[in-house]
């Protein structure tokens, strides 16, 4: 009985077995990289808003301060979103008419809330607290970047649990003194870690090992 | 063990024989062999070492079942799958779902939105709680609770601290409230006839209603009856509002009467103190302060509307402190298993009929002028023991007699207590606190069980027109022999205000949605005659109305709200100088009709906000001044302003406060109970003399007793109370006719092993299959499943009412049989003359006593529970000398400083971890304080999110609850001790089922918690498995409701939503413990003791449950596991708890020991 395969088929069959083990480590990284592409994690996406709202002219050009309109950020977990009365505040008066702003005129006529589009998401089974992180050194811009700089707002980091932990293993790496949170402009020193260190002490950081216990943050 | 034996000495033995023997009647083949079985039971218990304590009978006879389930970690077929899909489709989904295994990560999350307010109120901080002081009403009576509240949804109950009913506890039926406000099946919208209808329908009805009498009536031939004919039905009413509403539409409306039908209310206990006092009265007993309690059939712990109040003042009487040398003594003589009889130091079951004798010949040792009534010989060894200790405890003891026993019981109870000088001192009196019993007019007999039969005969007299009845079910639970549907029918209009389209709404022209607790103004009393305003936390979700509103609709103005007339009525009661104002009593029938107001069109204004926009309209926000931003509710008692210059006449003052404190202070009044009369206006009088004492009954007796879970049946659709299982026989989404092994024995009911009558086990590991019966009463008959359960008295049967609804929805539809069909009128909570026929069939039923078994035996662990009397506590504070005594006491201090100790003594394989920095979360559980009551089971489900699973899924084991509250038994069957132990997740230091994860999703935080991660977990149970405590509790299927709308706004936010095959446990409410721990982080200081209190502990009547940081000294738990009582469970396993518990300690009186 005479050969079915050719004796070339051999080099076929060696390189594949060969191969199969470049394409198994092919295809995990293509998994990782997808996990961690801006498709996946919609991180420096601007998100469609109903209403062009700019975070640069309001934060940045005008200078106001963010806790005109995210007001519980020093309180609550969640930091807020403004009613519609506080873009009232302003805009009964200055560009009252405008066209851009007739949600805004919508929703304080009817009483219908504007539907954001959330840029932040995180996962149904994190409890992430901003009063906690704000009170203790976490600066705005560490997590949400230069939003002053932003016309339209997306994410500037994955918000993905390996970047979390960046921070929750070393906070000395992003620690800021406390009256420099809210400031858009802030970078870190060049002697960040010393001075991180001096903060955690001056906030009673909790150690390493509590801040990466799972029910800190997933309950 | 031989202390068993010893219960039962021959003399014993023989009494019970000859007991039986006179009620059955049997031929001496029948005795014989019980004897024999007796011997048997007898040998079984000497041949047990080292099992005292006993789980069920079935544990107890050691059947072979029974073997078979406690060394199976999952029952048989447990994981089967038993869907209608068939083995090929499943094996299709499986490959298909291996195949894609690797993809579900891969999902993109869906796109949120944010929809923020248009304008914010004021104390609404986002993503914070707050708390109204508000009170939910069970039979009429308020307890004051705390709604926790989410951005506007109510999603959890908390005690209210300052109110006298609360003290910051509450019992299931508050806990399970926040369901019965979300439940889907409630009734939503208003219907005429069975179609949709209009609120200005309905009031331009009622209104023609009263203008339009006779004249109109009667198209079917029916007698002519006289004009107005109105007739108003409530259940028991406190609410000063609402009497004063119903006094005035009786004086208006001529021929007009208000009837009022509690199923299980206490007539018993007024109509006592009318035949001790010459009138009626409410006892408020204070345990506190009581030495020595007896309880004539009284379930005062867990049932009536001070149970929680009594629970928690009994405990504290109880606690054991060190260098305690007192403690007091609880006798129980009771008619059924109670969780009261099951904590008792002396219980003496016996058969119902039987306790008004024994009350009588307890109160011929007091000089009280009753008639004697015979009692045999062991009874009356009882009498003159508790006569005893009673006398020496004059002024510090209490007797206090159940609802269910008949007025003369509780007429000596008041004697005796006047004769040992307690009134005054644990025992004071106040006018009734339930409206229609000061004199009103129109009022029908004050009697519950008469007034229904009142209306039923005016019904069939042609008397009444129109019926409105506010609440209540009466065509499911009226009294049997009442025909009350068939009267029903003959009414020209029929008005049903309800929660629910049920039996009775079918029968009504008009169905009113009735708006719930959360969403209503109302007031009502609590057990003390403390007022309490009752607020909204939500619009009515289904433009619900409450029974203030369908009472203005029959008046001038149509049109009010019931924030008006509750308002109204407290501003009357305010300028009047803190007096209830009286309803003017002259007749104003004529007047209504002059006003000319077009009540359509007034009504339109007064329809409540859509239910869509439930974050915003918070009803009438300027008068909610409750608000109390606090991350967890107040523990501290707030001193109550009691000085007369508190309000300064400002009316708003007052009603702020009032709502601010969830009760109503006089100025003057420093015990808040406004009908408080000095005790020398109640004394005893000669009445009880002429009370004939009562035939005894021979043969079998029943005993009808609202259900310990869903009460009277009202909350049968409640898949929280259906699903936690009842106190003692553990029962769940049944009630049975519950009978003692004896009694069962001697019908042939149920199966005997090794000489022990016990329930059938089932296949499927978690049910039993037993036999049914046909109970018959007067003619009357429901067939019914049998449960055996010991302690229970003989020759008596118990039946649960509330079950065998027919219109409840769909969780309570035809769960359990109806045991109202066989209820009469005369005898509305006891009969004689049960007679009893086996059924063909089986039935199967759920016990989740068998659920979750430990074998402590195989760990070489002899002592689940640990117990022992006071007087063994005195001389040696912890403990009999276990095999694992010596170990226990080292571990009994797992504090830092003797940690190393415990290293040295445990070597263990498990990794080292140092828990001596920060904090270390701990736990004890009090078995001393616990009576039993299931409220942490319900508390924990509402804070945690607990899906319920449905009996089918409960007979597989697979409950979910996160903590259990096993009964153990110790002794003879036939009136065993009782011990309650919950069980939560340990929080284990060296936790077994973290070394068997395959994918780390249950690890240890670095304070020791035992943390579960439900993203990792891919549903291996190994956890479960490697779990000797079993606590852990796995989504079988997808138990969660996702899709029901109403139901997410149910969820606490703060926790995630299980789905289905994910681990869960409980967490030591992990969310608390971040949420206080962020809060103190902020503030730059340590959490402090009692800042976290889990729901368990919160709910706790007892404060059984405590939580705190073992490594502060001075924390409650610290010096709680520093007690000698202080053990841990299967101690021998070396896992480490930091859920320790504390012994429980009995003081039973030595005279009484067999």
């Amino acid at each position: 009985m005479s050969q079915i395969f050719h004796r070339s088929t051999n080099i076929i069959s060696k390189v594949s077995i060969f191969g199969a083990v470049f394409f198994i480590a092919l295809v995990l990284w293509l998994m990782a990289e997808y996990q961690r592409s801006s498709y996946n994690t919609l991180a420096f996406v601007p998100r469609e808003q109903p209403v062009q709202f700019s975070h640069k002219h309001h934060a940045g050009d005008d200078g106001i301060d963010c806790r005109y309109c995210h007001t519980t950020v020093e309180t609550s977990a969640f930091a807020g979103i403004p009613p519609t009365k506080t873009c009232m505040n302003c805009h009964s008066q200055i560009f009252a008419d405008s066209p851009y702003l007739e949600p805004v005129r919508e929703s304080w006529r009817t009483g219908k809330p504007i539907k954001w589009t959330r840029v932040h998401d995180l996962p149904d089974f994190v409890y992430f607290n901003h009063s906690i992180h704000v009170n203790k050194g976490v600066g705005c811009s560490t997590c949400h970047g230069r939003v002053d700089l932003m016309p339209l707002t997306w994410q500037v980091a994955s918000l993905q649990m390996e970047w979390c932990l960046e921070c929750h293993r070393e906070p000395e790496r992003f620690l800021r003194p406390k009256d420099q949170i809210f400031n858009m402009e802030w970078q870190p020193p060049t002697n960040q870690i010393e001075m991180g260190r001096e903060l955690k002490k001056q906030f009673n950081t909790p150690s390493t090992a509590v801040l990466t216990s799972c029910s800190t943050c997933h309950r | 063990m031989s202390e068993i034996v010893q219960l039962k000495s021959p003399k014993k033995n023989q009494a019970t024989i000859k007991h039986d023997t006179q009620a059955t009647q049997p031929s001496p083949q029948n005795l014989q062999s019980y004897a024999a079985r007796l011997d048997s039971i007898r040998k079984q218990l000497a041949a047990k070492k080292g099992r005292d304590y006993w789980r069920s009978l079935e544990e107890l006879a050691d059947t072979k079942e029974f073997q078979e389930l406690m060394h199976r970690e999952f029952p048989d077929n447990a994981s089967e799958w038993n869907d209608p899909t068939g083995r090929r489709k499943f094996l299709k989904l499986m490959g298909a779902s291996l195949a894609l295994a690797g993809f579900t990560a891969c999902t993109k999350q869906p796109t949120e939105y944010i929809a923020p307010y248009v304008q914010q109120p004021e104390a609404v901080v986002l993503g914070k709680a707050l708390y109204f002081a508000t009170a939910t009403t069970l039979n009429g009576y308020a307890m004051g609770v705390l709604a926790e509240s989410h951005e506007g949804r109510p999603t959890k109950i908390e005690g209210n601290p300052d109110h006298p009913a609360s003290l910051g506890a509450t019992d299931i039926f508050s806990q399970a409230s926040i369901l019965g406000l979300y439940d889907p099946d409630r009734s939503q919208t208003l219907t005429h006839l069975g179609d949709v209808a209009t609120w200005p329908d309905f009031v331009a009805a009622a209104r023609a209603s009263l203008k339009a009498p006779a004249s109109q009536a009667a198209p079917g031939g029916q007698p002519q009856s006289t004009a107005g004919g109105l007739r108003i039905l409530t259940e028991n009413i406190t609410s000063p509002t609402l009497a004063y509403q119903i006094q005035l539409l009786i004086n208006s409306v001529p021929n007009s009467k208000w009837h009022r039908y509690e199923p299980a209310g206490s007539d018993n206990a007024i109509e006592g103190a009318r035949l001790a006092f010459g009138r009626a009265a409410n006892a408020i007993y204070d345990f506190s302060k009581a030495d020595v309690v007896v309880s004539l059939d009284a379930d005062f712990l867990s049932c009536g509307p001070a149970s929680v109040a009594y629970a928690r003042q009994f405990a504290d009487r109880r606690r054991l402190e060190e260098g305690k040398t007192t403690m007091s003594r609880l006798y129980v003589i009771e008619s059924t298993v109670t969780s009261t009889g099951a904590v008792a130091d002396n219980r003496l079951p016996v058969k119902p009929s039987e306790v008004e004798s024994f009350a009588r010949a307890l109160a011929a040792n007091f000089g009280v002028g009753v008639q004697p009534s015979p009692i045999n010989d062991a009874h009356r060894r009882w009498v003159d023991a508790i006569a005893k200790d009673l006398k020496a405890h004059g002024g510090a003891s209490i007797v206090i007699a159940g609802d269910a026993q008949p007025p003369i019981v509780h007429a000596i109870a008041h004697a005796i207590n006047e004769k040992l000088g307690n009134v005054g001192k644990t025992v004071r009196f106040t006018n009734p606190i339930e409206a229609g019993f000061g004199g009103e007019a129109g009022v029908s007999s004050q009697l519950q069980a008469h007034t229904i039969q009142e209306l039923v005969n005016d019904i069939n007299a042609g008397l009444v027109d129109t019926l409105v009845i506010l609440g209540g079910n009466p065509v499911y639970n009226a009294p049997a022999d009442l025909n009350f549907i068939e009267a029903l029918k003959k009414v020209r209009l029929r008005v049903h205000l309800s929660h629910y389209q049920d039996e009775t709404s079918e029968l009504c022209h008009w169905h009113i949605p009735e708006a719930h607790y959360l969403e209503s103004w109302s007031d009502a009393r609590a057990y003390d005659g403390t007022i309490s305003i009752i607020q909204p936390l939500i619009a009515p979700i289904y433009s619900g109305k409450t029974a203030h509103e369908v009472l203005a609709a029959f008046t001038d103005q149509p049109s009010q709200t019931s924030y008006q007339i509750v308002q109204g009525y407290w501003r009357k009661y305010f300028d009047g100088g803190f007096k209830e104002p009286a309803p003017p009593s002259t007749a104003q029938s004529s007047s209504q009709a002059a006003t000319g107001q077009s009540p359509a069109s007034a009504s339109q204004t007064s329809g409540a906000a859509p239910a869509s926009q439930t974050n915003t309209s918070r009803t009438s926000t300027a008068s909610q001044s409750g608000s109390a931003p606090t991350t967890s509710p107040p523990q501290q008692k707030a001193p109550v302003d009691t000085t007369a210059k508190g309000y300064e006449g400002d009316f708003n003052k007052f009603w702020r406060k009032a709502l601010h404190d969830g009760f109503i202070t006089k100025p003057s009044d420093n015990s808040r109970a406004g009908t408080e009369q000095s005790s020398a206006s109640f004394a005893v009088g000669q009445g009880l003399a002429s009370v004939a004492s009562a035939q005894a009954s021979e043969g079998l007796e029943i005993v009808f007793r609202p259900d310990p879970t869903i009460h009277d049946g009202r909350f049968a659709n409640n898949g929280w109370l259906q699903e936690a299982p009842k106190p003692i026989t553990t029962l769940v989404w049944d009630n049975a006719a519950i009978m003692s092994p004896a009694t069962a024995a001697r019908l042939g009911l149920g199966t005997t092993s090794n000489g022990i009558a016990t329930n059938k086990l089932g296949y499927i590991g978690g049910e039993f299959v037993v036999d049914q019966v046909d109970l018959t009463l007067d003619g009357r008959t429901v067939r019914a499943p049998v449960w055996i359960q010991p302690g229970h008295p003989d020759d008596t049967v118990t039946v649960y009412l509330g079950h065998g609804r027919t219109r409840a929805g769909r969780v309570g539809t035809g769960q359990g049989f109806n045991a109202y069909a066989i209820r009469p009128s005369t005898a509305q909570w006891f009969a004689g003359g049960l007679q009893i026929a086996k059924a063909p069939g089986s039935y199967s039923i759920v016990a989740t006593q068998l659920h979750h078994l430990i074998n402590a035996e195989e760990v070489g662990v002899r002592d689940i529970i640990r117990s022992s009397t006071f007087e063994e506590y005195l001389r040696n504070p912890g403990g009999e000398e276990t095999n694992a005594g010596a170990a226990h006491e080292a571990e009994a201090k797992p504090t830092g400083k003797t940690k190393a100790l415990v290293s040295e003594q445990h070597p263990s394989l498990y990794p080292e971890d140092d828990y001596s920095q920060g904090y270390r979360w701990g736990m004890t559980i009090d078995l001393n304080a616990c009576i039993g009551c299931h409220a942490c089971i319900v508390a924990c489900q509402s804070e945690n999110n607990i899906p319920v699973i449905g009996k089918e899924q409960m007979a597989r084991r697979r409950g979910m609850h996160w903590l259990r509250v096993d009964a153990y038994f110790k002794g003879n069957p036939t009136n065993p001790e009782t011990y309650f132990q919950p069980v939560p997740c340990q929080q284990c230091e060296k936790a077994p089922c973290e070394v068997v994860c395959p994918v780390a999703a249950t690890v240890h935080s670095a304070e020791g918690l035992n943390d579960m991660v439900y993203n990792r977990c891919v549903g291996t149970r190994y956890c479960s498995n490697n779990c000797p405590y079993k606590v852990r509790r796995f989504n079988f299927l997808l138990y969660q409701d996702f899709y029901t709308a109403s139901l997410k706004m149910l969820r606490n936010p703060e926790v995630s939503v299980r789905s289905r095959g994910v681990m869960e446990k409980c967490t030591y409410c992990v969310q608390r413990i971040q949420e206080a721990k962020i809060e103190a982080e902020k503030q730059n200081r340590p959490v402090q003791d009692g800042e976290i209190v889990t729901a368990c502990a919160a709910v706790c009547p007892t404060k059984a449950v405590v939580f705190g940081n073992i490594n502060d000294p001075n924390s409650e738990v610290a010096r709680l596991k520093q007690q000698p009582r202080n053990y841990s469970l299967l101690d021998l396993l070396n896992t480490q708890p930091r859920t320790t518990y504390l012994a429980a300690v009995r003081n039973p009186n030595p005279e009484l020991q067999e």
